[in-house]
């Protein structure tokens, strides 16, 4: 695999020799993958190359279910901390880094609690502080100004582009320092699509984002870097214009040209 | 997209080192409630623990002094007389006719019911005919012995009028009426779960709703409707009070349902409802009468619970 | 296809469309005998029974005289018990689900767990009277009293209230659950913040109901011993001379009215007949109250469903 190296990048997190089991199952084969600062980065591949596997590896989400097994490392920086390791409190991790789901999943609570939530969780309890992290996130998310009148409104009565921001919000309420994208716009219209895009690239100033999709015109719109895989392996990685224009592997060649997946 | 410098980005560290301080007393509180809710669910493991160790210590007086072949075989059940007999088979005799009766009644009536609501019947119909099973069996037994003392045996000594006041027929009947939602929606439950497709294979050779209930249906769901009929009999076999109001409290050996009689559960009551002192062999008759019951229904409900998981496993 | 074989094939189709019009007559029989029975359950105690239900017989003591007797100590102490038992089967139960559903590992320990619960649910309500009356009368030293009847029932219904929890624990989706977990919670976070909430309709539904067969139970509270014959209430905190300790009730003496009921049936006399038709009207009414609200809050939670 061909990586360009950013030397004037700094690196935020990074896959050595990660190796992923379910069960039996050998998903994720010796990635190694770079996740540089304050940019997009994009997984993408056809179904079932391990794209979402590996994106919730990074928040320790297979520890919820029996059978799964990690090998290798995922270091963050700048405290060199493998998040894999025994000895890392899965809780830890996901305080550091957000995920935001296929599909759109406020909870049954207030737009308001929804956001909110994510602070509690820190032990957030002054009503003052609340109040102005809710309405940073709900900010930083562009979705403000459509609930800031509404605030006590259930989450689920939302339109899907505005839950989906609602969950991005959340998401950044705690102020991550990475997050995570599983498909976040699968789910959703045309419209509500190209506004979480522009979200992303405007977030990206404040946080770096791991995005997985399976729509490579998304990948080529906002990623600053991209990441092929297939069938568990990472078979590319580089800069978006590059991989997208003048891939090295042909593989990723046949992939991206549509010969298959 | 060219790469541009990023500004060094620094974790105050004020903030690291508060979340990993916080760790410890998270885990430790995470843990201990873990450790009490483990503790609640194991309470139905002590509960079985101690439902068979107070049902064997308490027995075990007993049968010290009353051998296993003379309770088994004997044919008489007069514990409080002075030339004692402990022949459980009195009691059991009462038990296996008032529940054959009862059975006799719920299980074709619960059978016929599952069947109609399952295959036939408006959805209109089954939104009233399931809560309202589900209130019929939500009665308490002891009104249903009233009823079978004040209203049905009267009714019945019209049509027989030998019927003796007490009589395990009535209390039977009644038993039955009381088992019908348990076996009538335990059998649906398992007639639902077969695959619509095995019904539309049926019904594109032209076979009617009957022919395909019958013929389809039931056989797939053998298991499902066998565990509740098997579960049904363990309701009989363990049912008190319909049969210490109308069946009086008389061990007789018979199998006879217009007789009176008593059952292993009435006699237990009526043992609770007299005088003997905690000890003595007549009240310790109670534990063993309570071991026999005990084993009987467990076996009727590994059974029956065995036959569900099979019948869950195939669909 | 030949005239005569196609009126074969009439009059076979014919034949079994009757057959099957016959079962649906059939089905609806077999449902009137249940709905029959209930209507002469319940209007035959009403008709014998109703007169005789005024303002007395709730306020008066029961009596060798039929017609001064009164479910005063009966509704009392069902009440009381009732306290006892839902004190000690809802936090258990609802416990024990969560646990279950949220924490168990899938190993021989949770199939065990698993399996007594179901093992349980099938044991006649007599065995449990026999439990409790080794275990919590005599072993343990609670005697004949409320406490015991309290803690049999909780017993009893043990398994309905996990069940129920389970269930409604079940019909929450993960990316609730994973939604939570991603934000940095912990599993009892998770647990109070989101899945107790969101199931407590369901986890009621299942507690009334719960409770509704607790309230007509009598075979195990028969067998610890509660009297037939109460002529006084236990003792209430801070009431009579000497003044009563918080929870010398719990120890007294007691009856209930399924119990009430049962006494006064095996009297012969008219009159205690007429009693024992008044009381059970009035048990099949709260059973009847209980268990339809439950069905009710059952039916309104399935239309009400807001992923």
């Amino acid at each position: 695999m061909n990586t360009i190296v950013e030397p004037h990048l700094k690196t935020k997190a990074e896959c050595k020799n990660f190796n992923f089991h379910y069960g039996a199952f050998h998903a994720l084969k010796n990635v190694n993958l770079p996740i540089y600062e304050k940019q997009v980065t994009s997984l993408i591949g056809p179904s079932g190359c391990g794209k979402s596997t590996l994106l919730r590896s990074f928040n320790r989400m297979h520890d919820l279910y029996p059978g799964n097994r990690y090998e290798g490392e995922i270091i963050m920086h700048p405290d060199d901390t493998n998040l894999l390791s025994k000895d890392v409190d899965p809780i830890e991790v996901r305080m550091r880094i957000s995920m935001v789901f296929q599909k759109p999943n406020p909870f049954p609570k207030s737009v308001y609690e929804n956001v909110a939530y994510s602070l509690r969780v820190r032990g957030v309890k002054a009503k003052s502080e609340l109040d102005d992290r809710v309405q940073q996130a709900l900010k930083g998310a562009a979705l403000w100004d459509e609930v800031s009148h509404r605030l006590n409104d259930l989450g689920a009565n939302l339109s899907g582009g505005q839950q989906q921001r609602l969950c991005i919000a959340r998401a950044l309420a705690s102020e991550p320092e990475i997050i995570l994208f599983d498909e976040p716009t699968s789910a959703l219209d045309p419209i509500a699509t190209a506004s979480i895009e522009e979200l992303v690239t405007e977030l990206k100033e404040r946080v770096t984002i791991l995005i997985v999709t399976h729509n490579m015109q998304q990948a080529a719109r906002i990623s600053d870097f991209t990441a092929y895989m297939y069938l568990g392996e990472m078979i590319e990685f580089g800069v978006t214009d590059q991989v997208f224009i003048k891939p090295q592997k042909k593989q990723t060649e046949d992939y991206i040209t549509g010969r298959f997946g | 997209m060219s790469a541009t410098v990023t500004a060094i980005h620094v974790l105050p560290s004020a903030k690291v080192s508060d979340r990993l301080r916080k760790k410890p007393s998270r885990h430790m509180k995470e843990r201990v409630i873990e450790f009490l809710l483990f503790g609640a669910a194991m309470i139905s493991v002590f509960t079985t623990a101690a439902i068979v160790y107070i049902l064997v210590k308490e027995s075990w007086i007993f049968f010290e002094t009353v051998p296993l072949t003379d309770f088994l075989f004997d044919t008489q059940w007069t514990p409080l007389f002075d030339d004692a007999h402990y022949g459980i088979m009195v009691l059991l005799s009462g038990t296996i006719t008032s529940s054959a009766v009862a059975l006799a009644v719920a299980i074709p009536l619960g059978t016929v019911i599952a069947i109609y609501l399952s295959e036939f019947a408006p959805f209109s119909v089954r939104e009233i005919a399931k809560p309202f099973l589900e209130l019929l069996g939500g009665v308490p037994t002891i009104v249903y012995g009233y009823f079978a003392l004040v209203f049905l045996t009267p009714l019945l000594q019209k049509i027989y009028p030998d019927l003796p006041g007490f009589n395990l027929l009535s209390a039977g009947l009644v038993m039955g009426i009381m088992i019908i939602p348990y076996v009538a929606s335990l059998s649906e439950d398992a007639m639902r779960a077969v695959p619509m497709s095995l019904r539309e294979g049926s019904y594109a050779m032209g076979a009617t709703r009957l022919q395909t209930a019958l013929r389809v249906v039931m056989p797939a769901a053998t298991s499902g409707i066998a565990s509740a009929y098997i579960l049904g009999i363990s309701r009989a076999v363990g049912e008190t009070m319909i049969l210490a109001v109308a069946a009086g409290m008389q061990p007789n050996l018979t199998f006879n349902p217009a007789e009176p009689g008593a059952t292993i559960t009435s006699f237990i009551v009526q043992v609770a409802l007299g005088d003997l002192p905690h000890g003595s062999i007549g009240y310790q008759t109670i534990f063993a009468a309570g071991l026999t019951l005990m084993l009987m229904t467990l076996s009727f409900n590994l059974l029956g619970y065995w036959l569900r998981k099979r019948f869950r496993e195939i669909y | 296809m030949q005239p005569q074989d196609l009126q074969a094939i009439r009059a076979l189709i014919a034949r079994a469309k009757r057959w099957d019009a016959f079962f649906g007559v059939l089905g609806i029989l077999a449902l009137m005998v249940g709905v029959l029975t209930f209507l002469a359950l319940f209007v035959d105690m009403a008709i014998q029974g109703m007169g005789r239900i005024d303002a007395d017989f709730f306020t008066h003591f029961p009596s060798r005289r039929a017609g001064e007797a009164g479910i005063l100590s009966a509704w009392v102490g069902t009440v009381l018990v009732m306290v006892v038992t839902a004190a000690a089967a809802v936090p258990l139960g609802i416990a024990a689900g969560v646990y279950l559903e949220e924490y168990a590992p899938k190993n021989w320990m949770t199939d065990i767990i698993e399996i007594n619960i179901t093992n349980l649910a099938g044991v006649p309500s007599i065995v449990y009277g026999l439990l409790a009356l080794g275990l919590f009368v005599y072993e343990f030293g609670f005697g004949q009293s409320i406490l015991s009847a309290g803690l049999t029932l909780a017993l009893l219904i043990l398994p309905v209230v996990i069940v129920a929890t389970r269930e409604a624990i079940r019909a929450i989706p993960q990316m609730i659950r994973e939604g939570s977990y991603a934000c940095g919670a912990t599993t009892w976070q998770t647990v109070s913040d989101h899945i107790l909430p969101y199931s407590s309709a369901g986890i009621l539904t299942g507690v009334i109901i719960g409770m509704a067969r607790a309230i007509g139970e009598t075979a195990p509270i028969i067998t610890i011993g509660a009297l037939t014959f109460i002529a006084f209430l236990p003792p209430l905190p801070y009431t009579g001379e000497p003044p009563a300790g918080m929870f010398d009730w719990l120890f007294a003496p007691f009856t209930v009215m399924p119990i009430q009921m049962f006494n006064w049936t095996s009297r012969p006399e008219a009159a205690f007949q007429v009693n024992a038709a008044a009381a059970g009207f009035v048990l099949v009414l709260m059973t009847l109250a209980m268990n339809g609200t439950a069905i009710w809050l059952r039916y309104r939670l399935r239309k009400n469903i807001k992923w």
